[in-house]
């Protein structure tokens, strides 16, 4: 049997579009859960998101055990583990949208507002921007050099630039994926970034995290 | 480089076929919505826009089965416009697969229906659509009113006042027709476009009236804009959207491609 996959369905907006690419990238068995015990059983698991910070992490934490499940598996076991957009930002200690909101806390930092450092800046960043590798993406084969499409207010701010994987541009550097171990997020739309996004995926399904 | 000039090509829809689509492609069904966003997927386009201009409310029935069947097979951002009434109108296109929802008629009733949307949904799904006319006088200092039913009924409310409103209720960005343009191949009203993108913070989308490449690059250069939306010049493959980016890259903005 192929790998299963625990797509993590927490009402959070862009789950179709996200299993969508999943099946485009070639994945045969993509559970969309809210069951904790299929996560426990998943290989490999993908948590999106999109809107607030906030109401992301209550929708997470309002499933019973299923913040538990998720560290078990992906802590523990240390099954790979992608993080898409506020599924990304949600890694992090704390988010600052509409009030201070705890997070996951498995990648140390805080999800702050865009600053705009000048008129040009917009926020919403939206649109295609670049991924630009930093030297610490390391062994996180996952990611490559390209252009994908962001669009958020957030963005994440971690305590150690060693966890960064990926940066972008937007009036100042902004943070496109952080990594560690087995767990990678994303805080652009692979999902919605046409060949490069599913190419991301189709690598994701094969990823081996040392 | 920094984010991209984005390139919007807009499909009309009505009763779930494409009106005056796509002809620069041999299509099997040259009405079916979902063959022409694949063809753009496919041309590279930074976005969709699908714009229902059903009359009817079956008409309408009809969005939702097209918009999941698009996001099945398109891996691109979706705005979708036309006959948002609701917030449950909303969300019912964004659970199909639609990335963002455009809000036209019923945010000029109620602007507050941007921040309900947004404050459920989040900003960056919120778009406002604007759809204004010009009002002031050849010479006077420009003046835009928000003129609804595509154009042809006036409401008295200043386009730039009602555009800063809905950003400051919650939109994330703001979808600005000149319904005076709209049509015409002349260009954007880019003194309209302008007055509007300095006098808020999020990205504005320039519409209304494109004809050629080197409007689509003073919809940025001239009218502030950050995302160029066009029809009929992508359609009849008058220029393709590789030819966009090229126009934008070659004015020295940054583009994709």
């Amino acid at each position: 049997m192929a790998e299963a996959i625990a797509l993590i369905d927490y009402g959070a907006g862009n789950l179709h579009s996200v299993y969508n690419a999943l099946k485009a990238a070639g994945a045969e068995h993509v559970a969309v859960t809210d069951d904790p015990k299929l996560v426990r059983g998943a290989r490999r698991i993908v948590l999106p998101g999109v809107g607030s910070f906030r109401a992301c992490y209550e929708g997470l934490t309002s499933i019973p055990g299923m913040v538990d499940a998720l560290e078990e598996r992906v802590l523990g076991d240390r099954k790979p583990f992608l993080g898409i957009c506020v599924g990304m930002q949600l890694l992090a200690d704390r988010g600052l949208e509409h009030g201070t909101t705890p997070g996951l806390g498995w990648i140390p930092g805080e999800v702050q507002l865009i600053e705009r450092t000048d008129p040009n800046i917009r926020v919403p960043h939206m649109g295609w921007n670049d991924v630009g590798l930093t030297p610490h993406h390391g062994d996180h084969e996952l990611l490559e050099e390209g252009e994908a499409y962001f669009l958020h207010s957030y963005h994440f701010v971690p305590e150690d630039g060693l966890d960064v994987a990926a940066m972008t541009d937007h009036g100042g550097g902004i943070v496109a994926a952080v990594a560690r171990h087995n767990i990678v997020g994303v805080q652009f739309h692979p999902e919605k970034s046409q060949a490069f996004g599913i190419d991301l995926m189709r690598r994701f399904l094969e990823w081996k995290p040392v | 480089m920094t984010v991209r000039i984005r390139v919007i090509p807009c499909l009309d829809v009505a009763d779930g076929r494409v009106v005056k689509g796509v002809n620069f492609v041999d299509l099997k069904d040259a009405g079916d919505p979902v063959e022409q966003a694949q063809a753009y997927d496919e041309a590279g386009a930074d976005e969709l826009c699908f714009l229902d201009i059903s009359a009817s409310h079956e008409g309408r029935g009809t969005l939702l089965d097209i918009v999941k069947r698009t996001a099945e097979v398109c891996f691109m951002p979706l705005t979708v416009g036309g006959g948002v009434g609701s917030v449950e109108d909303a969300r019912a296109l964004l659970l199909a697969g639609a990335d963002k929802v455009a809000v036209n008629s019923a945010a000029v009733r109620r602007p507050e229906i941007m921040a309900d949307i947004a404050d459920r949904m989040g900003s960056q799904c919120a778009v406002a659509s604007v759809d204004a006319r010009r009002v002031s006088a050849p010479g006077e200092p420009g003046r835009w009113e928000i003129f609804t039913h595509g154009g042809r009924r006036e409401t008295g409310i200043d386009a730039v006042e009602h555009a800063v409103k809905l950003a400051d209720l919650g939109a994330g960005e703001l979808l600005v027709t000149s319904m005076d343009g709209d049509g015409t191949q002349k260009g954007y009203d880019l003194e309209l476009t302008r007055a509007i993108a300095d006098a808020v913070t999020v990205p504005v989308v320039a519409s209304g009236g494109v004809g050629n490449l080197q409007h689509l690059v003073d919809g940025v250069t001239k009218g502030h804009a950050t995302a160029v939306l066009a029809a009929s010049i992508f359609h009849f493959g008058t220029y393709t959207i590789a030819q966009a980016h090229k126009a934008l890259r070659d004015a020295g903005l940054p583009a994709r491609g």
